[in-house]
């Protein structure tokens, strides 16, 4: 058994004459809880459903040596037709032998992990703040105790302080099933609290990666500039529409 | 001359389109039909879809085929000498009704409803990332989403279409023994007698191909539609209008099959 949990090697996709990734590199290690930082655009989602096989790249290679996974979209994505708990329990009911009785039992179980009453667990999403969607989000993401855990953007659209309650969550339910995490965002309070390691993703690459210490003491530009948040520096932001 | 001209150019442009569909279609077509035979089969979602086409497309399909049933029953009578009317209003409402109205006018309907709603629902899944939240959970989204709906168009549009071809009879008898005054037991034995297994058969055979043709289309407009809500709504047109084509010329190509011409 390799200590790698997913491994990119020169990985790049492109969408008609649209390049995103370019020899695109990432080592992370199991346990590891890494975040990938960038400009909204970057192609930092890109990247995620690259890993998860959602979209396939062009070129290059991808190597996951987990076993089961467990992702939190952006918008959560819920599904609109079933219940909190039907969503939470999703996976959990295609199990062999399982019963609707015990998989709402589960569903409430993972509900109370992101600190949500069972009196959600009848409720459908249209009827959910954007907080509690992400919170349902995250129970559905982790009822099967996968071993990779994913999110991409987890506090985007939220408020500070929801997005420190979802930053708590991540860390916490990370840490419990011991998994290998890999988040994507432009909020770096949210990644300096998750991230055991940082990479920046920038013109189809990762161009820095390193660990939050690190990530305060580099001397490299680009990095500077995303994490100050400045306009001034080498990353030239992009007005054209297309390519937001 | 200009006007023709834009004419022409968009209907060479609707062809390439239709020809690019077409290969992009016949990939995502086996990818369904795979997914119809792939275990595991969610009847849940299947008899929802069942309810939702048959049912409530009910309303709309029993109106429109016994208008049409009607109507044929007056066309055929001005249209005929009027004293050989009394037998032929009988086969022409029976024949037109089973091999061609109930089918197709069914189909139309059930395409700008079921299909309209299948790209709307998977076009906003897709924008939402529901259907790739699918795939996280161990689900494939073409037997979840797709097999049900496709069979449930398959199996419901017969079902349909039979109810429409007796209402559409029932219109044809209405007119012709209320309104042209013909004697009521002289229409019922005359339909009775012309009524030929074949012509039933042919319009049900139908009505599952197009069945299967309007969830297909309201399926792959909505699972491939992009760009938010305005996206969607592109895809719903997309599916209502790429399945009424379709239907009608699958129409001509499966009456020129059945009936040998
Ligand atoms: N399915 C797709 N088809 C075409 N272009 C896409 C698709 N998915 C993403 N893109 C493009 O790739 C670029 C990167 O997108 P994304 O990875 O979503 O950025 P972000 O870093 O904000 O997550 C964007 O310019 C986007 O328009
Ligand atoms: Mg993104």
């Amino acid at each position: 058994m390799t200590d790698i949990q997913i491994e990119m090697k020169k990985v790049s996709k492109a969408f008609g004459k649209k390049v995103v990734l370019k020899d695109l590199d990432l080592t992370i290690n199991r346990g590891e809880s890494v975040v990938i930082i960038g400009g909204s655009g970057t192609g930092k989602s890109v990247t995620l459903k690259c890993i998860l096989g959602l979209l396939h790249p062009d070129k290059g290679e991808i190597k996951f040596n987990g076993k089961n996974i467990g992702m939190l979209f952006q918008g959560a994505a819920l599904f609109d037709s079933l219940t909190v708990w039907e969503n939470v329990s999703f996976a959990v009911l295609q199990q062999k032998g399982m019963t609707r009785e015990r998989a709402k039992k589960i569903a409430i179980e993972k509900l109370a992990e992101v600190g949500l009453k069972p009196e959600v667990a009848d409720v459908y999403p249209a009827d959910l703040s954007g907080g509690m969607k992400k919170r349902v989000g995250l129970a559905r993401a982790i009822a099967i105790q996968p071993d990779t855990l994913f999110f991409d953007e987890p506090t985007t659209g939220l408020d500070p302080i929801m997005s420190d309650v979802i930053n708590d969550l991540i860390v916490r339910c990370v840490k419990k099933l011991g998994a290998t995490a890999l988040t994507i965002t432009h909020d770096m309070t949210s990644a300096r609290k998750i991230a055991d390691k940082i990479a920046m993703l920038y013109e189809g690459k990762i161009i820095w990666m390193g660990t939050v210490k690190e990530l305060d003491k580099t001397d490299n530009p680009y990095v500077r500039q995303f994490v100050a948040g400045s306009s001034q520096g080498p990353i030239r932001m992009s007005v054209k529409a297309d390519e937001a | 001359m200009e006007p023709l001209l834009n004419f022409l150019s968009s209907l060479g442009r609707m062809t390439l389109n239709f020809l690019r569909a077409t290969g992009d279609g016949a990939e995502f077509t086996a990818k369904v039909v795979v997914a119809c035979i792939r275990r595991p089969f969610y009847h849940k979602e299947f008899v929802r879809q069942m309810i939702e086409i048959g049912f409530y497309s009910l309303p709309v399909v029993a109106l429109t085929t016994f208008f049409s049933g009607m109507v044929i029953a007056l066309q055929t009578y001005t249209g005929f000498s009027q004293l050989s009317a009394e037998g032929a209003v009988a086969l022409v409402v029976l024949v037109a009704v089973t091999r061609e109205l109930a089918p197709v006018m069914a189909a139309l309907m059930v395409a700008g409803r079921i299909g309209a709603a299948m790209a709307a629902e998977i076009g906003t899944m897709r924008v939402t990332e529901q259907i790739d939240a699918l795939s996280t959970l161990n689900t494939n989204p073409y037997q979840y989403l797709i097999a049900p709906r496709v069979l449930a168009g398959i199996v419901m549009m017969p079902v349909l279409v039979l109810i429409g071809d007796i209402l559409g009879v029932c219109g044809g008898y209405l007119v012709g023994v209320y309104k042209l005054d013909f004697n009521a037991t002289t229409y019922l034995i005359n339909t009775w007698n012309y009524l030929k297994p074949m012509d039933i058969i042919s319009g049900l055979t139908k009505a599952a191909v197009f069945g299967f043709i309007i969830a297909l289309l309201g399926c792959y407009n909505g699972f491939h539609s992009k760009g938010g809500a305005q996206g969607v709504g592109q895809a719903t047109t997309n599916a209502v209008v790429s399945a009424s084509i379709l239907v009608l010329i699958f129409n001509y190509l499966l009456t020129e099959a059945f009936f040998n011409v």
